[in-house]
């Protein structure tokens, strides 16, 4: 992990109508670096997920990535410069085979652009299913993704994710929905590709198994950020006890 | 405990002959190649033969319908990308005016106005409804519906183009024969391009497009530069189409902007299947001939269309096409629910 | 001169504004184009054209019959039809715009064409505006059109129907998790906007014959004011409607009547290349929400 900075987040704001989602949050991502985003239902999470990925343009604040400003750029901008992302909401092309929904991000320009063999797409399509997960040499990867269960849909989302060979991940409850057995078999997948040298940033709400992946978690309530550090040090602090919990009631 | 009712539930599985004739294994028999090669060889049998032995007025009525057939498989083509056209005459009828006035001004001969027209028709209505591709589908809509129908006030109001009275005295085709031939070369030109293009992989980004448009644009491509090209190669085909009808009745007019020349193209998909290509084609030979033996009733041809189209849409939404290919490939049995 | 134009003006951009007005709370709130919206008018003219002419009733009985029948044919047409094909804009779209093309064509076939098809002036005579004089039945459509306007505006903020329309078009899901019916409401939407048509076309029509090439004019109106403004937005469709009314009065009284179509393609291709979500439009907004 160099020291580089590859992500840059500084006083993000967007408001909704009435409601502040993300108030001033800034942070940096360091090349190579795992950083986990929690806090409570509501707090911006995926808010800011999608400004950073270019789905929503803040009312004020930057993003830079790599040095480059990527501020409001639409996401298939964001997506060509390396950043991948998965959707809470997994909504795969239903009729078509799980391994030709990968047909399509495979033939976005980036992954020509970085080098990646795009001459038979299929080929890629079912080494990529292989590396998230798919058992090779069964039928599961021809059948049709909306008869595939929850688990591999979401493996699915990571290949699709995976496909145009991001720099930056962001993945967006993945673990969300899971079995404990099929998080146990998904965090292998993480972990190497952290290994592989790719920069994560996790937005999750099971704490245990993303404290085991991540070095660094940053804490949102209400668009805040109201803690940042390991994670031992931040699940102690009083800010976010309260969060998440609640204040104990007088006399209690 | 009270009795569980017995409860069924509709099973669908491929007929034994579907399964044995899936990827190589239909070279092993006569019997499922002719399966397989049956739908697409007969109806071009059939249409080759027609095409011969009809009487001179059905023959102009096949022209007719090859025409609409194109028009509706460009709308089909939109619809694959998400895009529902209420002004398919748009592009009809800036195919028809650009070949009118390439003939009329420049005297050029049909075998160039129909193909160049083509391009420039698409061209000019990509560049005219590009900046709409940004917002929600239903803009598009409505845009589309709105410019063919200014587009005649404007006509009418500045009398250019012909004005009222429109360009007469453009060239014809030499024969009917010529005529009928390109008509239908053209049909099949379109039918098998589209459904080619559609089975590449860049036919299969266009579909992503309608199906999930965030998670194509999160994988680096631009979904609106796509649109506009799916746009350019749909409204190429349906000015080409236009233009072609310049030159069979040798005069463009404000006609071409009608309202006919953006409902029957969804007719005829909505009715033969859409998102097929091939659906629409169905519909457009099976609602274009039916009008002409309706001709006598006039202005309710349209009111026809419209309750056909609505008939449809609510009682077969899959259309005539997709209901028969179901039919085809696979057999239906009730089957008790598990417990 | 120009007293005249801007009068002319005013009660064109008033009756543009009538015209959209069903158009728009439709579509703001359940979130349908409703295309049939122009046959919904053409409709409402003729049928009171019969109740009056052929049936003998009354104008204070037929109008707001038509008015009502407009409503109910509306909320019929989503309950029948197109309630199946919620969700799906694709069928939505094309469902309406056949539903209004049968009608209008059935229109004239039935050979609905011809100058004895007018609605009588709700108030004869004319008064005085400033050296010009005004009409009573433009008068009143200017009257109409405020009155509407403020009604609506307190009734979408202060009745518990008129909240539930707006909470409808913000998210239709919470709704129904507050126990909004939203199929009904948005039945009720389409019946109000029908409603509204007619009482446009009862209005507006006396000026001149009910024809059937009206109800594709209206439809027009209805769109370029809509896009314009911005789908959705109660205030960008006021500001459009002046906007149009203004530039069409002063070109048809500058260069003819012909070119204030013009105008609104004019209006509608600036629009998209200046601010493609219309003045006031929230398309941004509804964009953004994942």
């Amino acid at each position: 992990m160099s020291g580089k900075i590859i992500l840059d987040v500084v006083e993000l704001v967007k408001d909704f109508g009435g409601v502040r989602a993300v108030d001033r949050v800034s942070f940096k991502l360091r090349e190579g670096e795992a950083l986990g985003i929690i806090g409570p239902n509501g707090s911006g999470k995926t808010t800011l997920v999608n400004i950073i990925t270019g789905f929503v343009k803040p009312d004020s604040g930057e993003v830079f990535f790599k040095g480059e400003r990527i501020t409001a750029l639409p996401p298939y901008s964001v997506a060509r410069r390396g950043i991948g992302r998965t959707f809470q909401m997994a909504r795969p092309f239903y009729k078509l085979p799980a391994y030709r929904n990968l047909i399509v991000p495979l033939w976005s320009p980036r992954v020509r652009a970085s080098g990646g063999k795009y001459g038979d797409r299929e080929a890629v399509a079912l080494d990529l299913l292989e590396e998230v997960g798919f058992e090779r040499d069964s039928s599961v990867p021809f059948k049709p993704a909306g008869a595939l269960p929850h688990g591999y849909l979401k493996r699915l989302e990571l290949a699709r994710c995976l496909a145009i060979r991001p720099e930056l991940i962001i993945l967006d409850e993945l673990f969300s929905g899971l079995s404990l057995a099929e998080v146990a078999s998904t965090v292998p997948i993480i972990e190497k590709l952290q290994e592989e040298g790719h920069s994560l940033i996790m937005v999750e709400h099971r704490l245990r198994e993303l404290f085991r992946i991540v070095d660094r978690v940053i804490v949102l309530n209400y668009g805040q950020k109201i803690a940042e550090g390991n994670p031992r040090e931040v699940m102690e602090s009083e800010a976010v006890k309260k969060a998440y919990l609640g204040v104990e009631p007088e006399g209690g | 405990m009270p009795d569980k009712e017995k409860r069924l539930r509709k099973e669908r599985l491929d007929r034994g002959i579907k399964a044995r004739s899936e990827d190589i294994f239909a070279l092993s028999s006569w019997k499922e190649i002719s399966y397989l090669l049956a739908p697409r060889v007969l109806p071009l049998a059939a249409l080759s033969f027609l095409a011969l032995v009809l009487p001179i007025y059905w023959k102009k009525v096949l022209v007719t319908t090859a025409i609409f057939g194109i028009l509706a498989m460009s709308w089909d083509l939109l619809v694959c990308t998400g895009l529902v056209s209420l002004g398919q005459a748009l592009f009809f009828g800036v195919g028809a005016y650009v070949a009118g006035s390439l003939n009329h001004k420049l005297g050029l001969p049909w075998w160039c106005t129909i193909w160049t027209s083509g391009l420039l028709g698409g061209l000019l209505c990509s560049a005219i409804l590009a900046p709409v591709l940004r917002l929600r589908g239903i803009y598009f809509s409505m845009v589309t519906l709105v410019v063919p129908l200014m587009l005649v006030r404007i006509i009418e109001a500045t009398k250019i183009l012909g004005g009222t009275e429109g360009l007469s005295g453009i060239q014809g085709f030499p024969t009917l024969t010529v005529e009928l031939f390109l008509s239908l070369g053209m049909f099949l030109c379109v039918l098998f391009g589209y459904r080619r293009l559609l089975g590449t992989d860049y036919g299969l980004v266009l579909q992503g497009i309608r199906d999930n448009d965030r998670s194509v644009m999160s994988a680096g491509i631009n979904v609106y530069w796509l649109k506009a090209q799916a746009l350019f190669l749909a409204g190429s085909a349906a000015a080409m189409a236009g233009a072609f009808m310049t030159h069979a009745y040798m005069f463009v007019g404000m006609p071409v902007f009608a309202l006919d020349y953006s409902i029957l193209p969804i007719a005829a998909a909505v009715v033969g299947g859409m998102g097929s290509i091939a659906g629409p084609a169905v519909g457009a030979f099976l609602l274009v001939p039916l009008s002409e033996a309706l001709r006598a009733l006039g202005a309710l041809r349209i009111v026809f269309y419209g309750v056909f189209l609505v008939i449809f849409v609510v009682g077969l939404p899959e259309g005539i096409l997709h209901y028969l290919q179901r039919k085809y490939y696979q057999f239906e049995r009730w089957v008790s629910v598990e417990e | 001169m120009i007293w005249g134009a801007l009068l002319y003006g005013v009660v064109n951009s008033i009756g543009l504004a009538l015209m959209a007005l069903g158009f728009n709370l439709t579509f703001g709130i359940s979130g349908i184009a409703n295309f049939s919206y122009g046959a919904m008018y053409v409709f409402a003219g003729y049928g009171t054209w019969m109740l009056f002419q052929k049936l003998g009733a009354p104008l204070f009985v037929s109008i707001p019959t038509m008015v009502f029948l407009t409503g109910l044919t509306g909320a019929i047409m989503y309950r029948l039809v197109l309630v199946r094909l919620r969700g799906l804009v694709i069928s939505e779209v094309i469902a309406t715009f056949g539903i209004g093309l049968a009608a209008l064509e059935l229109f004239r076939f039935m050979g609905l064409i011809g100058f004895e098809y007018t609605l009588p002036v709700l108030v004869e005579g004319s008064i005085q505006v400033g050296p010009f004089f005004l009409d009573l039945q433009r008068a009143f459509i200017i009257v109409c059109g405020i009155l509407l306007t403020a009604f609506l505006w307190v009734f979408t903020r202060y009745s518990p129907v008129g909240l539930a329309f707006r909470g409808m078009a913000q998210d239709e899901y919470t709704a129904l998790c507050l126990g909004i019916d939203t199929d009904k409401v948005a039945m009720l939407a389409m019946g109000l906007g029908g409603g509204l048509c007619a009482l446009a076309a009862v209005v507006i029509l006396p000026l001149g014959t009910i024809s059937v090439d009206a109800g594709y004019d209206v439809l027009l109106e209805a769109l370029a004011v809509c896009i314009v403004g911005g789908l959705g937005s109660a205030v960008g469709m006021v500001v459009a409607s002046f906007i149009l009314g203004m530039a069409q009065s002063m070109a048809s009284m500058f260069m003819g009547s012909h070119w204030m179509m013009i105008v609104n393609l004019v209006a509608i291709l600036i629009i998209l290349a200046a601010r493609p979500s219309g003045l006031l439009g929230k398309q941004k907004e509804l964009e953004e929400r994942i």
